[in-house]
Formats: structure tokens, sequence, C-alpha cells
């Protein structure tokens, strides 16, 4: 292994010699993405070099949310039927602890420093707060009636909670942990996303079938993404998962039973593309190169991937059942 | 938020009597009949709170989302016996209260909406399947989240088709409401390519519904009564008034499945649905019941919730204003059926997928697959609107 890195490195010193770009140059990463199998109650791993199933980790009952840590040394895992989120270890790829949300947990996203963890408990309309570090057990925010779609502003200081029968965005300050907006958008918000520069904020409503993008600092709705696949018909277009390039350019919207990711110009707010993925499609991870992204396909229990720069679907994988959530560690 | 109010001040009555810190009162009656019918089969004995329950865990959602808008609902329950005058119920209810679900019989429902009308008052039919309803005797102040029976009749079809079931035999009950079901197996038959085989009926001839030792009765019964029938591949049994039909699984004389009133049944809801977030709603109402949801709190919570989606997206309490709403194209509501409902806006019927469950678990869900329609696939559920008679007044 050492022998091998001293060997890439050399040849990356030589070629960066050659060339004078010596990152550019260097040989694309391979990286880890895992894969929560909602029915399957595992979670699969992949490899993004040789993009096969290396290992199936047996987790609690119905996993769902999924989350490296920051640092990636650990990878959380919310089993709601188990009422916790499991902590899988990156290097030993097994179970190794527990975390106490509250019950029937389902998304959950953590502070910049990721020491703070949020989570989304759908059965008793609240947001915990878990100390990371500690492994305990904060406090609780009351928010709308079935809780889901959780992010974080850029600078830390705003936690978004969308609630699925409420039907709106709640903005809660992470300091007093108070809810100070509340946005109503169309029905069943699945899945909120900031852009980089923080300038917007993305949410998808599964049942209303549209993105609203939100003024995070005038709480107002001032855009919406529509979508309309020639043969489909209307309800068949649920949106939930987004993706945001980190040039804050190109945003991704899984569809859903329109088993389609929609391509959109975070300029005009236009689907640009429609690209047909795996039956399904739910959620979704960026490689950290952004190279590539991977979206779950529930019903065909198989992930896609796509070139981001080509906009195209060059992979599938077949995983466990019912894949649900993914994550790539950093 | 103080604009809005500011708003609602000058356009609703309700606003009017609050100054702009109290929340705008939405009120909701619920209106019944006292008792409750009973079953063959012990466990499905409605309990005592069926259908309120589901306006009661509705109201609790509304209240939440409510608290982030300042709006406020309130829930009047009042049940009638037989004796007593639906209208007169319904007219005290809407003193206090700009909506009412109702669980009536069909000719009182009728009688409540022509006395109401001029009222303003919005009503809900949730319990009522009746096709007339929506058909002849329609009308413009009431809203269906019942589904008919013909979408009933027309989603188990549409399950038994796909399955290469056609061959049906017809078991009919001697009661009207039987005769009721039976006329929509009937078309939904002829519209989707089975054959009824042969037509039985089964008369009530009176007699208990509990009784020690029945069941050895019950088994010497059932299959004499199904036997020399020509060959079928189905038994679809229309018996809503609950004499025969539970007696029928694994007593057939030919070993056939059974479907329609007993076997497998097409619902609105039931205890056993868990898809699309289906859980949360199950386990936030046996947390405030003590018991199971029904397919009838199920058609409460919709409309009490259809409520609550318009008042919110209208921001307003004003009856006309939420009315419009929910009759206008924009309107939508999410209620765990993996698709947004909406208003079949020449009948107000709510559009709805139906489940198909054996009391145990969801079997399917119709619309099957390759049922198409150029508007919606959930209007090959029930009459379409070309054929519908509905002249909404």
């Amino acid at each position: 292994m050492q022998a091998e890195v001293r060997t890439q490195m050399l040849r990356m010193w030589r070629v960066g010699l050659l060339s004078g770009l010596a990152l550019a140059a260097a040989p694309a990463h391979a990286f880890i993405a895992y894969v929560s199998n909602e029915k399957g109650n595992t979670v699969s791993v992949i490899d993004t070099e040789s993009w096969t199933v290396t290992k199936t980790i047996k987790v609690g009952q119905r996993p769902r949310g999924i989350e490296s840590t920051r640092d990636g040394k650990f990878v959380m895992v919310a089993v709601g039927d188990d009422d916790t989120i499991q902590v899988i270890d990156a290097k030993t790829q097994a179970v190794v602890d527990t975390l106490p949300s509250g019950p029937d947990p389902e998304l959950f996203t953590q502070d910049a420093a990721g020491k703070v963890l949020y989570v989304a408990n759908e059965n008793d309309n609240t947001v915990t707060v878990i100390d990371l570090e500690k492994r305990a057990r904060l406090g609780d925010i009351q928010v709308g009636v079935e809780p889901e779609g959780m992010t974080i502003s850029p600078d830390g200081k705003t936690l978004i909670n969308t609630s699925e029968t409420t039907n709106m965005a709640h903005f809660i300050d992470t300091t007093s942990r108070q809810i100070v907006a509340n946005v109503l958008v169309d029905a069943r918000p699945r899945f909120a996303e900031f852009k980089h520069d923080a300038s917007e904020l993305w949410v998808s409503s599964e049942i209303g079938g549209t993105v609203s993008i939100i003024d995070p600092v005038k709480h107002e709705v001032i855009g919406k993404v529509t979508f309309e696949i020639p043969g489909l018909r209307r309800e068949a277009i649920q949106p939930v998962g987004i993706g945001m390039t980190k040039d804050d350019k190109t945003a991704f919207v899984a569809l859903g039973p329109a088993n389609r990711i929609a391509v959109i110009d975070t300029a005009t707010r236009k689907v640009t593309k429609y690209l047909l993925v795996g039956q399904r499609v739910w959620h979704m991870a960026f490689t950290p190169d952004e190279k590539y992204l991977l979206t779950t396909n529930g019903v065909s229990n198989d992930i896609s991937v796509i070139d981001v720069a080509a906009q195209k679907v060059i992979k599938t994988i077949q995983v466990g059942e019912l894949p649900w959530g993914i994550t790539i560690a950093p | 938020m103080i604009r809005w109010l500011a708003g609602l001040i000058g356009l609703s009555l309700v606003a009017t009597q609050a100054c702009a810190a109290d929340p705008v009162t939405i009120g909701i009656g619920y209106l019944g009949v006292a008792g409750t019918r009973s079953t063959l089969s012990l466990v499905e004995q409605p309990a005592e709170n069926d259908g309120v329950a589901g306006a009661k865990i509705a109201i609790e959602d509304n209240n939440t989302t409510g608290k982030f808008l300042n709006q406020r609902f309130t829930l009047e329950e009042r049940r009638i016996k037989e004796s007593e005058d639906p209208v007169q119920a319904a007219t005290a209810l809407a003193e206090h209260n700009s909506f009412i679900i109702t669980d009536l019989p069909a000719d009182a429902l009728v009688k409540v909406a022509d006395a109401l009308r001029d009222r303003g008052t919005l009503l809900f039919n949730a319990g009522a399947i009746d096709e007339r309803l929506r058909e002849a005797d329609c009308r413009a102040n009431v809203i269906h989240t019942a589904p008919t029976r013909s979408m009933l009749a027309d989603a188990l079809g549409q399950y038994l088709v796909w399955k290469q079931w056609k061959r049906w035999l017809l078991v009919v009950g001697s009661h009207d409401e039987d005769k009721l079901f039976a006329d929509a197996l009937r078309r939904t038959a002829t519209r989707f390519g089975a054959k009824i085989v042969q037509e039985r009926t089964f008369e009530d001839k009176g007699g208990a519904r509990r009784t020690d030792s029945g069941v050895t009765l019950i088994q010497r019964q059932m299959p004499v009564f199904t036997q020399q029938a020509p060959a079928y591949d189905v038994l679809v049994a229309a018996d809503e008034s609950e004499v025969f039909g539970a007696y029928l699984p694994y007593r057939t004389w030919d070993p056939r499945p059974v479907a329609g009133s007993a076997g497998l049944v097409p619902r609105s809801w039931d205890a056993a649905q868990d898809q699309w977030g289906a859980i949360q709603m199950q386990n936030r109402f046996i947390k405030l019941n003590s018991r199971r949801m029904t397919a009838l709190d199920m058609q409460v919570w919709t409309a009490v919730r259809m409520i609550g989606e318009a008042t919110s997206r209208t921001n307003s309490g004003d009856v006309k204003k939420v009315t419009d709403f929910i009759k206008g194209p924009d309107f939508s509501i999410a209620a765990f059926k993996g698709t947004r409902l909406t208003v079949r806006d020449w009948n107000l019927q709510l559009r709805q997928p139906i489940l198909l469950v054996d009391g145990r678990m969801v079997v399917s869900v119709s619309p099957q697959e390759g049922f198409l329609h150029q508007v919606s696939e959930l209007d090959t559920l029930g009459y379409d609107r070309p054929e519908s008679k509905c002249k909404l007044k």
C-alpha cells in the first residue's frame, strides 16, 4: 500500500515537473459511496473507481437518511423503525455506535464544524439537536407536522426544516434554536438545499410537483421551477432530492416516479435536460471532485451514475432493496 | 404578517371581530348519525367515534400549521338520532361554523345542502358513497371526500381484469344499497371487459349476527349456496348491509377467491396502509385515539385538511374565498396516497387512488398500470366528465 502511494506520488511529481500542472494531472481519485437500502435494512458500499459494490453492511430497521461525518471517519444512518441513528466506522465498515435521536428519524444535517447534528423526527413534529462528540441530546425544536427536509445555511446561522403536512420551510436560528420565519411552499416539501453562495434556498415539493426558490433574507418565495415531460402525466412528476454544483450554475432535481433527473440552469430557473435514470429516483450525491453524480433509484433497486460535465448517465449499479439515501465520504 | 392580517380585517367577518393579534378562528362542524351499524366481523365493528376521530386529528394538524399563520381551528360535533331533523341540526351547527363535515344518508344530505345554500356554508360529504349525490342530485355547496360506488367497483374491477380473473359470479344482497353496489359492479364489468357468468341473490331473512355455534351453520349453508355455478374465476359479493359477504371466503363450493364486500375489498383507506409516508399518519392517529384508522376516519381527515390547506394558501378564514380556492384549478391535497388529490370540477368529487385490502394487507392500489386517461388516470375510476349528469347549482 505504502509503496503504491510512493510510486504514485513519484509519478505525480514527475508528471508535475513535465507539465507544471501537478494537480490537474493527478489520476482520478477513488471515492466510497454509501447507499441506504430502505427495505433491505442494509447499506451498500460502492467504490467509485471500479463502480462495484464492495460490501453490504447490515444495519437497523428502515435505513433512510445517510451522511458522512465531516472528517470522513464515520457514516451516520437514520434507522427510523429502530428510533435511532446508527454510526458506521468507515474503516471497519461496521456499525459501532448509535445516536440518541427522537422517534422515527428520517433526514438530518450537521453544522459546518461537524459538531452538532440536527435530526427531523417525523413522528412527533420535532427537530432533535445532538452533540456529535458527546453523542448526547441537546434539545428539541417544535416544528410543523411531519418534519422531513433538513439543511443548514453556509454560514451555519440558519437551520432549515421542511414539514410535509404543514407545507412549510421553517427557518430556525441555530443559536437561539427558535423559529424565525416560516415560508409556505407547495404540497409535501421533501428536501431543502442552499446555493453555496447562500443567495437562494431551493425546496422541492413532492406532491405539489415544483421546486420553490426562496430568498433566505426576505423569507419569500422568489421563483418556482416547474417540470413538464411529454407523455408523462403531471401526477407522476414528484420532485424530491436536489443537487447543486459548487459554482451554483447547475441544479439537478430527482423526479421520483417520473424516473428522471431534471438538469436546471439556475440563472433562468428552467429545465435544460431530463436524464432518464432508474425507477422512482429520490436522492443523490456528487463525488467530491464533482465529476459524477450518483442517484438512488428505489423501485429498480439500483444507482445511476451521471457524468456531470457531459450530463449523461454512464452507468447503473445494482444495490440492495429500495435504495433511499446516498452519501460519499470526503 | 401584519400586512396580510390588516388585509384580512377588511375581507373577512371572522377577522373583523378580532384585533390584529388574535388568531383567525375557523369553525368546523361535524354532523353524523348516532349509533353504529353492526358488522359480521367483530374485528370490523366501527368505534363510537368512527369518522369524528379523523376530524380531531386533522384539527390538531391544522392547528400546528395554524400557529405559524395565526389561524385557529375548532371542532363542534353533533350526532342526530333517526327521529331528529338533520336540517335543524345542520342549521344550528352553521351558526358558528362556516364548514360542516357530514356523515349522513343521501336524502338527509340533499335536504341539508338545500337548506344551507343561501347561508354560504360549505359542506363536505365524508360518508355517503351514493352515485346520485354526484350525478342528478349534485349540489354546488357539497364537496365529496368519500369515494363513490362506481369508483370502488372500478378500482376492484381493474385489478381483477389485470389478474385475468374475468369471469365473475356475482352474488347480490337483497337490500337497496346492495343492489346499488351490484349496479356499479355490472357497469365495471362492461367497461373493463369482464363477464358476469351468473348472478345470485342472497335474501336477508333476518337473524342475528352474533350467535353461539353459528359457524357450524354457516359452514353448511355457504357451500350449498354457491354450488352448481357455471365456470368462474372469482366470486364478487355485493353486500353493503353486512348480511352474508364475510361468510363466503373459504366456504365457496368451488375453490375460488372472493372479492367485493368481502375478501379483496376496495376502500379509500385501511389500517394496513403504510406507503407514501402513511405510517406517520397511522402512528399519529393511534397515539391520539388508541385505535386504528378506518376509511371513514380518513375521509373526514381529508375534508378537514382540505379546509386547512385552503385557509393557509389563501391566508384567509373567509368561507367564500376558501370555497373558491378548493373549487379552483390550483387546489390539491396530499393524503398519503402517493399522488396529489384534486377535485373534479364537474361534480366536486375528490379524485383518489383506491386501496384493495384483505383485512391484513394492502394487496394493490388502483388505478392499475395500463388504464390510461387523457386528463388524469384517477379519472379511470368512476363516472367521467362526458358521462356525468351533474349540473352544479
